[in-house]
C-alpha cells in the first residue's frame, strides 16, 4: 500500500507538465482548422494576421518545410493542400503571446473549393469494407464450423444489434508540446504523451532527423487513456512553429480542437448472435462490426476480437467492415476492441440470459473454458469463474430477483446487473538500466511513461524487491527518450514490459556488485527483446466480473449508478494502492460509456458538435456514489518476472454492459444503443 | 485596424500566495495565463480554457473561482492563492495531505484544481450556504458524502479518482471539525 | 480574442456614458469571456460593472425581494431570507453551473447568459441567433436539447438559466437602467421568443443596464428540479419552478414555469389556469400538464421532452401538493 512517490510534487504544484518547462525567449502557437469537411485549399490569406503586432509567422500548406512520410498520414502536417476532414489542422501561427497567436489564427482567411463531406456511419454504407487486419494486427474475419445454421438450429436464439457512439479520451491535460531547437540542430521536446521512445523515433523521422538528434522529455503527463500513445500533430505545431522563428514555442491543443485532432473511438454498430441449448451451453456466437476510418489512414478497432476468446461454441464467425469517411481517424481509447466489443457480447449474454431463464452469473460459468476457443490455446490463467463468485459473494447477488421492472422505491426502478470483462496480458520488449550509487542509493532508469498510472511507484516496487534493498534506497526515473528505449504505455502492457526489463537490470546489477560500489558507481543493463522471443506458447488474458446497481427514475429516465463493485484477476497486483484506483477510474469511465458519454456527428458540416467538457459529458463528481474494485489472488508462472497482468484497462471493459443490464433489470427496457440518457429510455418507459 | 489590432495594456497589481506582483497585462489575458504564463505559477492548470472543468480553481479573496475565465485586468488589488500557496512552510494543509493518503489523484492534472476547490468548498460548507444535494434549504446542511459530491463537481478528473477525492474532502472537514473543536 | 479596452465603470450613469458602440458590459465574466475566447462575442471595449452598489439583497417587509444585479449567484443562493422565503429562487441558481461559477457569476449576467446551441458556439457556422440571416442548421441537425415550444423557423434555441425560469415563476421584474431612465420590465416581456429576429434574446435596448432583479413575496411552497445527462454541472434537458397553494385539497394558487423547453423561460399559465381551483389529483395535475404541452411542436429529435416536462409537472406538483 505505498503512496505514489510523486504525491508531494503533484499536491503541491510542483510536478510540471508539458508546456510548464521555463524556457528564455518561448513564443505561443495557434492552429487554424478547416471550415469544410472536405475539398481543396485554393488560398491562405495571412495578410490580416500578419499585420497583428507580434505575430511571429503563420505557417500553412504555402510554406511549411517538407515532411518525411511516418506512417501515419495525420502527421503530414501542412503538406497538401487536400482537406480530408472538418477541423484538421490547415494552418498555425506563431506569436509572442497566447492572446496574440489565437486572434490571429482568427483572422487567417483560408479558402476552399468544398465538396459534401461523407460523414456518417451506416450498417449499409456503399463504402463498407474488408479491411486487411484489425488493431493492431489481428484477423479482420475469424470463422469455425457453420454459424449460421447452428444459430438457426439453436433452442434458444438472441439475435441483436448495439450501437456504441464515437467517444473521446479526454485526458485533463490537453495534447500539449513545448518545442525547442538548439544550434546544433537537435530538438527538444518537452511533450505530453505515453511513450517518450516512441515520439523521439517518429517525429524525427518526420522531420528527417536521427532519433539521437530529439529528447522527449515527459516525466509528468496528465492523462491520456490511449490518445496520446503516439505523436499527434500538435508536437509538429510546435516543432515547425519553433524552427520558423526561432524560437521555443508552445502549443497546448485547445480542449475545442482536441477533439478533431488527438483521435477518439470509433462508432460500431454491431450486430450480435448468440444460439445456445436450453441448458445455455452456447452452440454459434457471431459478432459482425462495422465501424469508420478516415479518408487519411486505416485505423480498424478490433471490436469483435474479445468475442473470439471470450466463450466456447463450436461454431463462431466474427467480421469487421470499415467505410473511409471524411472523419479524423479513430485511435486508442482505453482498451480499444474490448470496451465496445465487450458491451454487445455482455449485453447480449444477458439477453441470452433472460431467453433461457438461466442466471446471468450461471450462463456465464457455463460458458466458460480452459482453451482460447479459436486458437486452441491454453490460458495461462483465466480465473473468470472465480470472479464472478466472489463478486457475486460480496455483492448479494444471490438473493437477486431475475424478474425485471418488478423493483420500486418512491419513483425510482431498481436493478442490477453484471457483465464479464477480459484483456490481454501483452508484453512488448524493453530497455532498463540499474545503477549502484555509492552512496548506497540505486538509481533506475525506462523511458516508460507514468500518465496517472502509477507507473513509476510500481517500477520503484518492483526494483527494489529485485535489488532486495528498502524502497526508500531506490529511485526510478521516466519519462525522457534519454533513457533506455521503452514500449508505449499502453494495451496495459506498461508495468509488465518496463517491469521485467527492471527486474533483469537489477539482477545484472547484482550479479556485478561484490561489496563495495565504484565512485564513478556500477551500472548494469538488460534487453527483454530475447527473453519474451522465447515465451511458451499461452493465451494470456486478464479477466473480471463487474456488478451495477442502479435507480432509474420512472418520470425523466435519468439514471444514477447506486453502487459497482469490480473484481478482477489480474496476475500479481503491485501496488494495492493505485491499482485499486486505476481499476476504480476504469469503471468510473464506464459509467460515462454507460450514461453519458457521446460525440455528436454534425451531419450536414462534418465534425463533431458537442466539442467541449461542456456538451461532452464526461462523469461529475456527483455521478459517481460508490464503486469498489478488489481482485482474487493469481499467480500465474507464465507471464514475467513479476506475474503481472496489467490493470489499466480492464476496469472499463464490461462496465457499461453491465450498467445496461442492471438498467434492463430495473425497467425491462434494453437499452442497445449507448449512451443511455433520458432521451433515449424515457420514451421507452 | 491597427489600433484596433494592437492589445490593449494596463497596469494592475495582484497579491498571489502572499506576495505583490506588479503586471502590465494584455487586457485580454486571463488570471490563468498571467499566473502560468507570467508569474511562472503553473500549479495552475488549463483543462478547458471556458470554465468548464475546474483544473483551473485558484481562490480569489478566498473563494474558489476558475482563473481561466476570470480576466486579470478585472482583478486588480485581488488576493489570490494558487495551490503552490496552500502549504505553509512546508507543511501540507490536511487537504493536501488527506488527498495523498486516500489517493485522490492519478494523473495529477485536476488536482491542483481539486485542491483549492476543496478547500473553497469547505469554507463555503462552514458558513453554511446550501447546494444541490441539500434537501431543506432552511437549515444548514450537514457536509455528508451526497453534498461532497455534489460541491464537488465543477472539478473534472478523467482518471476517476473521484471516490478517493471524496475520502480525502471527507477527511480533511473532519480534521478541520476536530481541529476547531 | 480581439483586443478590447477595459473600463471600469464607477456609477450606473456613468457605465452608460461609457457603453459606446462595440462595447460590453462585464459581470462576472463567465459566459461573456467564454464566448469571446470563442469568437462569438467580439466587444471592443469591456464596461466593468460589477463595482457598481447593485451587490445587495434587501428584504422588504412583506417579504418581497430586491436583489442587487451584481449580486453573486453564490451570495444569491446562500441568503437566509431567500433560501426560506423562495427557496425555489435558491434551489434554482444550485441547479446552474458549478460553486466556482457561482461564485463570480452575477444576477445580471445569469439572466442575460446566452443560449448553449452547438451551432450559435461555432463561429464558423451558420446561426441566425449570431449571424442574422445566415440560417438555423440545427433545425434539420442536432437539437435534441433544443426547443419544443414557442420556436420559429429562424431559431429553436433554449435559453440556459436556471435562475430566470425560477424567477419566471415567482412573476419578477427586471429593473433596468437605461438611456431613459429606469423601468422595470416583468420577466416575462424582458425575455422574447425569437420570431424573425433571434440575435435578440431579450426586449432590452443597447446600452441598457439591468441593475435589480425585484421579486414578489411567495407564501407558499415551492421547489426547483432539474433533469439533465449527468448528475451535477450540466445545462437542464427540462427544468422546472414550482409553487403551490393548496387549501382543503383544492389548488388555490399556482406557479409553474418550465426550463429547457424554449427560447425563454416558460411561464406555464396554460397548465395554471387548469390547477386554479381544481383538487389536487394527479388527474388533475395530467390535465394542466397536457392543456400546456398542446403547443408543443417537437422537432425530429426532442418529442421525449413533451413526456419529461409533462412527468415532471404532474411529479413536481404532486410532491409539492403531498408536502402542504
Amino acid at each position: 500500500m505505498t503512496d505514489r512517490l510523486e504525491s508531494r510534487e503533484k499536491v503541491t504544484g510542483e510536478a510540471r507538465y508539458a508546456v510548464e518547462y521555463p524556457v528564455e525567449g518561448v513564443a505561443y502557437a495557434a492552429a487554424v482548422q478547416a471550415t469544410v469537411g472536405r475539398g481543396e485549399i485554393t488560398s491562405v490569406g495571412t495578410e490580416e494576421a500578419l499585420r497583428l503586432p507580434g505575430v511571429l509567422a503563420v505557417l500553412s500548406c504555402e510554406n511549411a518545410p517538407e515532411l518525411r512520410e511516418s506512417g501515419d498520414a495525420e502527421l503530414a502536417l501542412f503538406q497538401s493542400r487536400t482537406v480530408s476532414y472538418r477541423g484538421q489542422f490547415v494552418a498555425a501561427v506563431v506569436a509572442e503571446t497566447l492572446d496574440t497567436a489565437r486572434e490571429a489564427a482568427r483572422l487567417v482567411r483560408v479558402e476552399y473549393a468544398s465538396e459534401p463531406p461523407d460523414v456518417e456511419l451506416r450498417a449499409d454504407h456503399p463504402g463498407l469494407y474488408k479491411p486487411e487486419k484489425v488493431n493492431p494486427v489481428f484477423p479482420s474475419d475469424t470463422a469455425q464450423g457453420d454459424a449460421d445454421e447452428a444459430f438457426a438450429k439453436s433452442a434458444v436464439r438472441v439475435e441483436a444489434t448495439y450501437t456504441t457512439p464515437a467517444e473521446h479520451n479526454n485526458p485533463m491535460e490537453p495534447h500539449a508540446t513545448l518545442a525547442q531547437w538548439h544550434d546544433d540542430g537537435t530538438l527538444t521536446l518537452y511533450d505530453s504523451n505515453q511513450g517518450a521512445s516512441g515520439v523521439q523515433k517518429t517525429i524525427a523521422g518526420v522531420l528527417g532527423l536521427e532519433p539521437s538528434q530529439v529528447r522527449v522529455v515527459s516525466p509528468h503527463v496528465g492523462g491520456g487513456f490511449g490518445s496520446k500513445g503516439a505523436p499527434r500533430p500538435n508536437v509538429l505545431v510546435a516543432a515547425l512553429g519553433a524552427r520558423a522563428t526561432g524560437r521555443p514555442v508552445k502549443f497546448a491543443v485547445p480542449r475545442q480542437q482536441m477533439f478533431a485532432t488527438t483521435g477518439y473511438r470509433t462508432p460500431t454498430i454491431q450486430r450480435i448472435r448468440l444460439g445456445a441449448d436450453e441448458d445455455g451451453h452456447l452452440d454459434a456466437i457471431t459478432h459482425e462490426v462495422v465501424e469508420q476510418t478516415s479518408v487519411l489512414q486505416e485505423f480498424g478497432e478490433q471490436t469483435a476480437v474479445p468475442t473470439r476468446m471470450m466463450y466456447k461454441a463450436p461454431h463462431r464467425r466474427t467480421s469487421h467492415r470499415l467505410v473511409r469517411l471524411n472523419v479524423p481517424t479513430p485511435s486508442w481509447m482505453r482498451a480499444p476492441g474490448e470496451t465496445p466489443g465487450m458491451f454487445a457480447l455482455e449485453s447480449a449474454m444477458d439477453e441470452l440470459a433472460v431467453a433461457a431463464g438461466i442466471d446471468p452469473i450461471e450462463l456465464r460459468v457455463r460458458n466458460d473454458t480452459g482453451h482460447e476457443p479459436e486458437s486452441g490455446l491454453p490460458f495461462s490463467s483465466r480465473n473468470l469463474v472465480a470472479c464472478l463468485r466472489e463478486g457475486a459473494a460480496r455483492f448479494g447477488w444471490a438473493a437477486r430477483d431475475p424478474r425485471p421492472g418488478v423493483r420500486r422505491m418512491g419513483r425510482k426502478l431498481l436493478g442490477t446487473g453484471v457483465a464479464s470483462s477480459t484483456y490481454p496480458a501483452y508484453m512488448r520488449p524493453s530497455e532498463a538500466t540499474a545503477r549502484a550509487e555509492p552512496d548506497g542509493t540505486f538509481t533506475v532508469r525506462v523511458a516508460a511513461a507514468d500518465i496517472g498510472t502509477g507507473a513509476r511507484t510500481a517500477l520503484t516496487l518492483i526494483a527494489a524487491e529485485a535489488l532486495k534493498v528498502e524502497l526508500g534506497r531506490v529511485r526510478v526515473e521516466v519519462g525522457d527518450s534519454r533513457f533506455p528505449k521503452a514500449p508505449v504505455a499502453g494495451g496495459s502492457m506498461g508495468t509488465s514490459s518496463w517491469g521485467a526489463a527492471v527486474v533483469r537490470a537489477c539482477e545484472g546489477l547484482r550479479g556485478k556488485l561484490n561489496g563495495s560500489v565504484p565512485p564513478e558507481g556500477l551500472e548494469a543493463s538488460a534487453d527483454t527483446t530475447d527473453e519474451l522471443k522465447g515465451r511458451d506458447r499461452y493465451a494470456r488474458h486478464a479477466f473480471g466480473a463487474q456488478f451495477a446497481d442502479v435507480e432509474v427514475d420512472a418520470d425523466t429516465g435519468e439514471v444514477r449508478v447506486r453502487r459497482m463493485l469490480g473484481i478482477f484477476a489480474a496476475g500479481r497486483i503491485v501496488n494495492p494502492k493505485t491499482a485499486r484506483s486505476q481499476l476504480i477510474g476504469g469503471m468510473t469511465m464506464g459509467i460515462g460509456m454507460a450514461l453519458h458519454e457521446e460525440s455528436v456527428m454534425d451531419a450536414e458540416f462534418g465534425d463533431f458538435l458537442n466539442r467541449d467538457l461542456a456538451q461532452y459529458h464526461v462523469p461529475a463528481c456527483a455521478d459517481v456514489r460508490d464503486i469498489e474494485a478488489d481482485w482474487v489472488e493469481e499467480s500465474d508462472p507464465h507471464l514475467n518476472p513479476m506475474g503481472t497482468k496489467g490493470i489499466g484497462e480492464i476496469g472499463i471493459v464490461g462496465a457499461a454492459a453491465a450498467i445496461a443490464n442492471a438498467v434492463h433489470h430495473a425497467t425491462g427496457v434494453r437499452v442497445r444503443d449507448l449512451p443511455i440518457t433520458p432521451p433515449r429510455l424515457l420514451p421507452r418507459l | 485596424m491597427d489600433s484596433e489590432a494592437t492589445p490593449v495594456k494596463a497596469e494592475i497589481t495582484l497579491r498571489v500566495n502572499g506576495a505583490e506582483h506588479r503586471l502590465d497585462v494584455d487586457t485580454r489575458a486571463s488570471l490563468l495565463d498571467v499566473l502560468r504564463e507570467d508569474l511562472g505559477l503553473t500549479g495552475s492548470k488549463k483543462g478547458c480554457d471556458h470554465g468548464q472543468c475546474g483544473a483551473c480553481t485558484i481562490l480569489v479573496g478566498g473563494r474558489r473561482v476558475n482563473a481561466c475565465l476570470a480576466l486579470a485586468v478585472a482583478h486588480d488589488g485581488a488576493e489570490i492563492v494558487t495551490v503552490e500557496g496552500l502549504a505553509e512552510d512546508g507543511r501540507l494543509s490536511p487537504v493536501q495531505e488527506a488527498f495523498i493518503e486516500h489517493d485522490g489523484f492519478q494523473c495529477g492534472y485536476c488536482t491542483p484544481g481539486q485542491l483549492c476547490s476543496a478547500t473553497g468548498m469547505l469554507d463555503e460548507a462552514e458558513r453554511g450556504w446550501p447546494s444541490a444535494a441539500s434537501e431543506d434549504l432552511r437549515v444548514d446542511p450537514v457536509l455528508d458524502d451526497d453534498e461532497i459530491r455534489e460541491r464537488m463537481s465543477g472539478n473534472l478528473c478523467r482518471c476517476g479518482a473521484y471516490m478517493g477525492i471524496v475520502a480525502a474532502v471527507r477527511e480533511a472537514a473532519a480534521r478541520r471539525e476536530a481541529a476547531e473543536a | 480574442m480581439r483586443p478590447f479596452a477595459y473600463e471600469r465603470a464607477t456609477s450606473a450613469e456613468d457605465a452608460l456614458r461609457r457603453h459606446a458602440e462595440g462595447a460590453a458590459y462585464l459581470g462576472g465574466g463567465t459566459n461573456l469571456v467564454d464566448l469571446m475566447r470563442l469568437g462569438v462575442e467580439l466587444p471592443s471595449r469591456l464596461v466593468d460593472v460589477t463595482h457598481l452598489p447593485y451587490d445587495q439583497i434587501q428584504l422588504d417587509p412583506n417579504g418581497g425581494l430586491l436583489i442587487g444585479a451584481a449580486v453573486s449567484n453564490s451570495d444569491l443562493a446562500a441568503d437566509r431570507t431567500v433560501r426560506e422565503g423562495h427557496p425555489v429562487l435558491a434551489q434554482a441558481v444550485l441547479a446552474g453551473a458549478s460553486g466556482q461559477i457561482r461564485n463570480v457569476a452575477t444576477v445580471g449576467g445569469n439572466l442575460l447568459q446566452r443560449t448553449r446551441c452547438s451551432y450559435f458556439q461555432d463561429a464558423a457556422k451558420p446561426c441566425n441567433k449570431r449571424n442574422p440571416g445566415s440560417g438555423c442548421p440545427a433545425i434539420e441537425g442536432e437539437h435534441h436539447n433544443l426547443a419544443i415550444l414557442g420556436h420559429s423557423e429562424a431559431c429553436v434555441a433554449t435559453h440556459p438559466s436556471d435562475m430566470a425560469v425560477a424567477l419566471a415563476a415567482l412573476d419578477a421584474s427586471v429593473h433596468v437602467r437605461g438611456h431613459a431612465g429606469e423601468r422595470v420590465v416583468p420577466i416575462e416581456d424582458f425575455y422574447r421568443l425569437p420570431g424573425d429576429a433571434p440575435e435578440r434574446d431579450t426586449t432590452l435596448e443597447p446600452g441598457d443596464l439591468v441593475t435589480a432583479v425585484e421579486v414578489p413575496p411567495l407564501g407558499m411552497p415551492s421547489r426547483y428540479r432539474k433533469v439533465r445527462e449527468r448528475a451535477s454541472f450540466a445545462f437542464a434537458l427540462v427544468s422546472i419552478a414550482v409553487a403551490l397553494r393548496v387549501d382543503g385539497g383544492v389548488v388555490r394558487d399556482v406557479r409553474l414555469a418550465l426550463g429547457g423547453v424554449a427560447h425563454k423561460p416558460w411561464r406555464a399559465r396554460r397548465a395554471e389556469e387548469a390547477l386554479r381551483g381544481n383538487p389536487v389529483t394527479e388527474e388533475f395535475f395530467l390535465r394542466a400538464a397536457e392543456a400546456e404541452l398542446e403547443a408543443a411542436e417537437p422537432l425530429r429529435d426532442n418529442a421525449y421532452k413533451v413526456t419529461l416536462a409533462r412527468n415532471l409537472i404532474v411529479r413536481t406538483l404532486a410532491e409539492l401538493g403531498e408536502g402542504t
